[in-house]
């Protein structure tokens, strides 16, 4: 297979996860749909690599998945706390920092 | 054979992707999602990277989505408005997405790097298998290693502090005689 199927099959699921973030409320869904994003830029990145034939780019793709647990953990702890303060788990109705 | 396999994984990619986008329940987005991740490892195995498919489906199927499970466990079904406050949003979203789709696809496939139209250089047997990766980890990246279990502690501690403060002034009746605010 071409390296370019690849790219635009993580092209397209970028899009993808780009459509969930604007459509959806819910902040639990956004936080799903961000990580469909950083896994295609991860494919991406994977497939560049291959394609260079050198392994650089999967130890950037590793680091990549560190930071998404890192903002998972964070992002699901923001959530907990949102739930327990019984605020609306909606970003439409959590706009107190838009001023 | 290859492309076969890639088809099939790729067409389990973008389903589950969809599902995500898709499913009133939050917990079916979950799940949608480790199928996801794991036709995503599918792919990184065909492109001969072994521990990043293997991290892929230990830590990120495995860890992460146990994670969300919890929470979305914990917190329960979220009832999302299902008209649009914004008029005309889905329309929107789905246009930007068809054109962000086009221009980053024009913008890779027309950018001259003629590997891309290749299958890729022949790679030694042991390309992107746990001891290549684990010698770049260790030695020409160790100090991004490092960095990144500190930002992992980080954040683990953060989430804690994050989760674990008690509400206050959520709840209007009957507070505590002498409660320090």
């Amino acid at each position: 297979m071409n390296i370019s199927w690849y790219i635009v099959l993580s092209a397209l699921l970028f899009t993808i996860g780009a459509i969930g973030i604007l459509v959806r409320r819910s902040p639990m869904v956004i936080l799903l749909c961000l990580e469909l994003m950083l896994n295609a830029g991860n494919l991406a990145l994977v497939a560049f690599s291959r394609e260079v034939g050198n392994a650089q780019g999967q130890v950037f793709a590793l680091v990549v998945m560190v930071v998404a647990a890192c903002e998972v953990v964070v992002g699901l702890g923001l959530i907990v706390a949102i739930f327990r303060r019984k605020l609306p788990l909606d970003v439409d109705e959590l706009r107190e920092l838009r001023g | 054979m290859e492309g076969v396999v890639f088809f099939i994984a790729a067409i389990g990619a973008v389903v589950g992707a969809i599902g995500v986008v898709a499913a009133r329940n939050p917990f079916y987005s979950v799940l949608a999602l480790i199928a996801h991740l794991f036709s995503l490892a599918v792919l990184f195995l065909l492109l001969t990277s072994a521990f990043v498919a293997a991290a892929q489906v230990v830590v990120y199927a495995g860890a992460v989505m146990v994670l969300y499970v919890f929470v979305v466990a914990y917190v329960g079904d979220a009832h999302e408005a299902k008209w649009d406050p914004v008029p005309g949003q889905r329309l929107f979203a789905g246009l930007l997405a068809f054109f962000l789709f086009v221009e980053i696809s024009a913008a890779i496939l027309s950018s001259g790097l003629k590997a891309l139209s290749t299958h890729g250089p022949d790679v030694p047997a042991g390309f992107g298998d746990p001891a290549a990766i684990g010698n770049l980890l260790l030695e020409r990246f160790l100090v991004p290693f490092e960095a990144s279990s500190l930002l992992l502690l980080i954040a683990a501690v953060g989430a804690i502090v994050l989760a674990n403060r008690k509400p206050r002034e959520t709840q209007p009746t009957t507070p505590p005689v002498g409660a320090a605010k």
